[in-house]
């Protein structure tokens, strides 16, 4: 179905979106273009000169063993924050829809964090786990694990996925308890009556329902840890111990304006637009047809 | 095939409301009971109830000689048709069907025969691989149905599973859910709000109000002899007319033992239009305010002179005062113009003032 607004004046519906275009040009497609132009240009150390390379930047990118341990560590992050904030999401969702007294204010308790800033999410979490200031690396050290994330690269991605992933537990929360909801419950009922135990019930009932919801979420989660996580990145780590925490935006962070790398740093935006592109386009084609019941 | 017994059943929330206030209800094996009632008086809970859908906070809930308040709605040997159906919209056809089944654990076999059998029967054999949202509303209640009959249960419970359907197929699909319960002979329990599908399905009927059982017996009996003014006036479209005999001429007419009564009710199709004053009936005159023709019969709306004649509390539609004859064929007076209406005697229905008693006269 299609509303068709009519208008008086012809200039009238271009006045009334273009802030919204304005907004959209000036702080996205400008910086994009900019970026585009950047990655063909190449700078000298001293930012004196500046020459056309063509693809030279994005060849040399490519050459870079860095870059690919980069790209792998950032695919296996993602997957590791999507899939265990999602999996802790839906078993809290799944608690929290149940008839509860109280259930309305921790439902909300459980929302709340999604309100909290990455940078202070890093925060938290240092002030948990720091080696020398954390509360529980302390009970952890009693226990004899001998931690340390700050030179133990292994455990520092850990730290990073374990934050993230927590910070996303809430948006994903709020979308699962929605989605619960919008299943009558007499669907829920009826496979009782059928004889289906609660386990059989989640897995033959209820997460196939959920399926649209959980591809939805998948892919934002995976787009949030590509590029939201850089905030909890650089309070905790800043990419090190070595370049363990180093994802691909801290990359284009720490090689633009830390190493003076402006025209890769810009390829390397460049490579990020075109993943998340590509993404989108997945979201926008899959979730339409394949996953709806 | 099972009985099903209600012994004292009781529903309190935690709150302290209480939903179910003491209901006993006998349903013989194969029986058809219909609990009607209007909405909010606690049928479908007491339905859910025998499911296991709800707790029982008191009494005993008995099929087939079992107490199943503790036992989980699985193990209880029944199946559920639901008012929206609750069909498992991810699954096709004949797996909404054969679900049920394979939780039990019964061969594919098994399965493939049972759910053919209940789609030949349900004429959805050429539908098995659909989904349930490629259905029409008709088709989805018949997989609603099918879902239930092919567990082969004890006890079926429907839940107005007929409200969502249109008028023609509500219908339609209320002889057909009666054929089906005859041949298979389970014992069903059916919830409904509308009298009309209560009196035409049920072989036991139970009319319920405000958490209580108001009546329980024959649809037939129940519309000659109402035990309160609410079976009195739910049962029967349009609702019977009910007056106060205190204030005016009816009482006089009355005479005799039904004197005490101070309620008098008169179905609208036992009026005549007549200036004879039945012998120990009533007569009534009447201004004619309203007509409606629907072919076969007329409906008269008249008001009385005197105000006040029509006993409040209970879901009848018609203000106070308010009269409604039903005559066979068209002809009928003009609208203003002044009637006569009577009843005779054995059409009367006679009730205490407070309308909880029936006075046999």
């Amino acid at each position: 179905m299609q509303k068709q607004a009519i208008f008086q004046s012809k200039l009238l519906p271009y006045a009334l979106v273009a802030p919204q275009l304005a907004i959209v040009l000036i702080f996205f497609y400008w910086p994009a273009l900019q970026a585009v132009i950047q990655s063909f240009l190449l700078q000298d150390a001293f930012g004196l000169s500046t020459s056309f390379v063509w693809f030279e930047n994005y060849i040399e990118l490519f050459r870079e063993p860095a870059y690919f341990e980069a790209v792998v560590r950032t695919f296996f992050f993602s997957f590791a924050i999507a899939i265990s904030s999602l999996s802790f999401a839906l078993l809290l969702a799944v608690m929290a829809d149940k008839p509860l007294r109280g259930s309305m204010l921790y439902r909300t308790l459980l929302i709340w964090p999604y309100a909290v800033a990455p940078p202070v999410v890093g925060v938290l979490w240092i002030f948990m786990l720091h080696p020398s200031l954390g509360v529980i690396s302390r009970y952890l050290r009693a226990a004899g694990v001998d931690w340390n994330p700050l030179l133990d690269g292994n455990q520092a991605a850990g730290l990073i996925i374990l934050s993230a992933a927590w910070k996303q537990i809430s948006y994903n929360f709020l979308f699962f308890l929605a989605g619960l909801q919008a299943i009558p419950k007499s669907v829920f009922e009826a496979a009782a009556i059928d004889g289906a135990r609660p386990m059989r019930r989640f897995w033959t009932v209820t997460f196939p329902l959920l399926s649209p919801t959980i591809f939805f979420l998948l892919v934002i989660n995976i787009v949030y840890a590509f590029f939201d996580t850089f905030g909890i990145i650089d309070t905790m780590t800043r990419g090190g111990p070595g370049t363990s925490t180093v994802t691909l935006v801290y990359k284009v962070y720490s090689d633009g304006l830390l190493g003076g790398n402006l025209g890769s740093s810009a390829a390397q935006s460049v490579v990020l637009m075109i993943m998340v592109i590509v993404l989108t386009g997945i979201q926008f084609r899959f979730v339409e047809r394949k996953v709806t019941y | 095939m099972a009985n099903v017994t209600l012994r004292n059943v009781r529903k309190t929330y935690t709150g302290g409301f209480e939903a179910i206030k003491g209901v006993n209800v006998d349903v013989a094996d194969g029986q058809f009971c219909v609990l009607v009632g209007p909405s909010g008086c606690g049928k479908s809970t007491l339905l859910r109830m025998v499911a296991g859908l709800e707790t029982v906070t008191g009494g005993e809930i008995d099929i087939g000689g079992r107490v199943v308040n503790q036992i989980e709605p699985a193990d209880r040997d029944i199946a559920m048709v639901f008012q929206n159906y609750a069909l498992y919209p991810h699954m096709s056809v004949y797996n909404n069907m054969a679900y049920g089944l394979r939780n039990r654990g019964m061969a594919e076999a098994e399965i493939k025969t049972r759910v053919a059998e209940a789609a030949r029967v349900l004429e959805l054999s050429a539908m098995l691989e659909r989904k349930p949202r490629q259905l029409s509303g008709g088709q989805r209640q018949r997989v609603a149905m099918g879902r239930a009959i092919v567990r082969q249960p004890k006890v079926f419970l429907f839940d107005e599973p007929l409200s969502n359907l249109d008028a023609k197929l509500r219908i339609a699909m209320r002889v057909e859910i009666r054929k089906l319960q005859r041949r298979l002979n389970t014992t069903s329990i059916y919830v409904t709000h509308d009298q009309l599908e209560a009196m035409t399905l049920a072989d036991v009927l139970v009319v319920m109000n405000g958490g209580q059982v108001e009546q329980v017996g024959n649809p037939l009996a129940i519309y000659e002899k109402p035990a309160t003014t609410f079976v009195a006036s739910f049962i029967g479209a349009p609702p019977m007319n009910l007056m106060s005999t205190r204030p005016d001429e009816i009482k006089s007419q009355l005479g005799g033992s039904a004197t005490e009564a101070d309620i008098v009710g008169i179905r609208p199709e036992d009026f005549v239009i007549t200036d004879q004053a039945p012998a120990g009936g009533v007569a009534l005159p009447l201004t004619v305010e309203a007509i409606e023709r629907v072919g076969a019969e007329t409906f008269v709306y008249g008001s009385r002179e005197q105000e006040d004649q029509r006993v409040a509390a209970t879901p009848g539609e018609l203000p106070p005062g308010e009269i409604i004859v039903r005559i066979p064929g068209t002809d009928a007076p003009a609208i203003g113009q002044k009637i006569r209406v009577a009843a005779v005697r054995p059409k009367l229905h006679l009730f205490s003032a407070d309308g909880r008693t029936r006075i046999e006269a």
